[in-house]
């Protein structure tokens, strides 16, 4: 069996639609922090959507995700619901984690998404227990773990590749690659900045993906995906991707060029797509339309869930602190 | 079971402890640094390996980071971990996954998920191992919010508080101290449990209050034994949960006594020992005759030399000269 995708048009127009929603959701998450709805940290995906999107595809329901602190559209495109996600960026108690985590710490148990992580390459070792929890208790399913290239500086990175190789333990470790750790270019942070050849090092297969393509992500994620549920050993995939805004709303960019910014846009991941399917047919102006109006229902709906919703009661600041019972 | 006290070794308390919990529950398993093919650093899991099989006690890198967190993500995912850490001083190694993740995704995650997870580690020092082996900080790891520190000093507490440890939802840290593996005591069969959540008079007295926990109980016994020839009569508490804090039992006893020396091997600053006798002098003040004294280890990275070491230590000689002045202050 080969990991083909079968790009027909209603398959195109869904990567397209789910990138949409994306971009859109945050364009209106920097609109709402600007209204001073949104606070904290607020790092946008702005440019990796191909990433998110494309390795969701490859995943099952009884699949996990391990996401990163940037995280909205890993959320979104794992399908959680946009309400939810909004009222947990208002701080609101019908957010997924009740207002505690925020844009950060996006969890949710039931699509099996084990959290925004905001210590850098912290969701590795977390990774690693995922899945070994499912081999010893016969769980047929995988885990993919989002990082950026950052994490490849960490120890927790070397430590995880080799334990996870070494217990042959079912985990797709996605390297977003967008080129900058906060300011810091990859040159100057690691040595070897061909992150997925650091694979070989721990007898791990792995190969690098334009992620500003999310034809190529999926591809190259669904082959990753049989591998490992063939052989039951991980396998690391770099997606060479970029965000388009700042690292976070407290960046004023002064370590890249306005230029190096425009020439990366031009690989804007949606409009590639777009451009490709409107060529082939499969989208004609009327269906993008259709789409984007969905879309800005879909997030006036999550706003106006997340302005109805209401701030947990101070009563309840150390409830959970310990838990009375493990959640089944 | 019925039978007569056995008199065994802590470490065949830990040993036993670790073996009944991995043969009572296919979720739990252990993992750490030497714990299946050489028996453990402190040779608290000899035979396991051979006994229980490799499934079931995991010998893993030297990557503490990597597998405390992989068993926090397996406790997530519905298995019961004992990951051995082998002394609390490479737990630094792995504190981002203690503090960040396993202490924190309970509450970050609006209660989605639990993280029952038992870590054991050493503690103390007293082999001259020197400074980097030999700390004690435990005091550190009960100032997190959503752990459960624990310090069984007892051959019984080391046999029966992993139990309910494992059956706790929360990250439980069980702190053994080094010098108490070789130490014998009576295993009573009659008793087939302990808690892990209240704090236990080990000698009862009327003069004064002695609280310790972990290695330095028997210290703290010895220095109660060296009162009583003299006519004091000093209870002894140990504390055996660090956190949460069983104060009702301090208070109740501090009431009685009115005088408290705290015993702590950990250094005297920002200590645990601080904090107890703070919750005293928030709940008890009025009841005390006398000044609250500590007891704790000299503020140094413990030295090697065998003199230098005990000379940093909280020893039995110390506690007493404590207790000593409060009960007959020197005029």
């Amino acid at each position: 069996m080969t990991a083909k995708v079968h790009l027909d048009r209603a398959h195109g127009v869904h990567l397209l639609r789910e990138m949409l929603r994306i971009r859109r959701f945050e364009e209106k998450c920097a609109e709402l922090y600007q209204a001073q709805k949104i606070r904290g940290f607020l790092h946008l995906y702005d440019g990796q959507e191909a990433v998110a999107v494309g390795v969701m595809q490859a995943l099952g329901p009884q699949d996990a995700v391990v996401g990163t602190y940037r995280e909205h559209g890993q959320a979104i495109a794992r399908g959680i619901p946009m309400g939810p996600l909004m009222a947990e960026m208002f701080g609101k108690v019908e957010g997924c984690c009740r207002g505690r985590g925020g844009s950060m710490h996006i969890f949710d148990r039931q699509r099996r998404f084990i959290g925004g992580n905001a210590i850098v390459g912290a969701g590795l070792p977390l990774a690693l227990g995922l899945a070994l929890a499912n081999r010893m208790q016969g769980r047929k399913a995988m885990i993919a773990c989002f990082f950026g290239e950052g994490a490849a500086d960490e120890g927790e990175f070397h430590e995880s590749m080799n334990l996870a190789s070494l217990w042959r333990l079912p985990v797709l470790f996605v390297c977003e690659n967008n080129l900058y750790s906060m300011g810091t270019p990859v040159g100057i942070a690691e040595a070897e900045t061909a992150i997925w050849q650091k694979a070989a090092a721990y007898r791990m297969g792995g190969e690098a993906v334009d992620g500003m393509d999310p034809v190529a992500v999926e591809v190259a994620a669904r082959r990753a995906v049989e591998r490992i549920r063939e052989d039951g050993v991980p396998w690391l995939l770099e997606c060479r991707t970029y965000r388009f805004r700042a690292h976070s709303m407290f960046d004023a960019q002064l370590y890249r060029t306005k230029e190096e910014v425009e020439s990366w846009r031009k690989r804007d991941p949606i409009n590639r797509l777009r451009e490709w399917l409107e060529k082939a047919g499969h989208l004609h102006p009327a269906d993008l339309e259709r789409i984007e109006a969905d879309v800005v229902a879909e997030i006036a709906e999550a706003v106006a869930f997340a302005e109805a919703g209401s701030p947990e009661p101070v009563e309840e600041l150390e409830r959970f602190v310990t838990m009375d019972e493990v959640p089944q | 079971m019925s039978g007569v006290p056995a008199r065994i070794t802590y470490r065949e308390a830990c040993r036993q402890a670790i073996r009944a919990a991995i043969l009572a529950d296919p979720r739990v398993f252990l993992m750490g640094e030497d714990v299946g093919r050489y028996g453990g650093c402190y040779a608290v899991t000899k035979g396991l390996l051979e006994e229980l099989g490799e499934e079931r006690i995991r010998d893993t890198p030297l990557s503490e980071s990597a597998f405390v967190g992989a068993g926090i993500g397996a406790a997530m995912a519905g298995m019961r971990p004992i990951v051995e850490v082998m002394t609390c001083n490479f737990s630094l190694l792995a504190l981002d996954q203690i503090v960040n993740n396993a202490a924190t995704i309970p509450h970050m995650s609006g209660g989605q998920f639990a993280v029952p997870l038992v870590l054991r580690m050493a503690t103390g020092a007293g082999r001259q191992l020197a400074a980097q082996h030999s700390h004690s900080l435990e005091g550190w790891f009960a100032h997190i919010p959503g752990l459960r520190i624990l310090a069984p000093a007892t051959v019984e507490d080391a046999r029966h508080m992993l139990a309910p440890a494992l059956a706790d939802p929360n990250p439980v840290l069980i702190f053994e101290h080094i010098m108490l593996y070789n130490m014998e005591g009576e295993l009573d069969p009659a008793v087939q449990g302990v808690d892990i959540a209240k704090a236990r008079i080990r000698r009862p007295g009327r003069d004064v209050t002695l609280i310790t926990y972990g290695g330095s109980l028997f210290k703290t016994l010895a220095a109660a034994d060296a009162l009583a020839v003299e006519g004091i009569q000093a209870e002894v508490i140990d504390l055996r949960v660090l956190r949460p804090l069983d104060t009702a039992t301090i208070i109740e006893s501090i009431t009685r006594t009115r005088r408290v020396v705290i015993v702590d091997e950990g250094w005297r600053s920002g200590s645990l020992s601080a904090e107890v006798a703070m919750r005293i002098v928030e709940e008890a003040f009025f009841e005390l005759d006398a000044p609250i004294r500590r007891v704790c280890s000299r503020e140094v990275p413990i030295p090697y030399a065998a003199h230098l070491e005990q000379a940093a230590l909280p020893q039995a000689e110390a506690i007493a000269a404590a207790a000593r002045g409060l009960v007959r202050p020197a005029r």
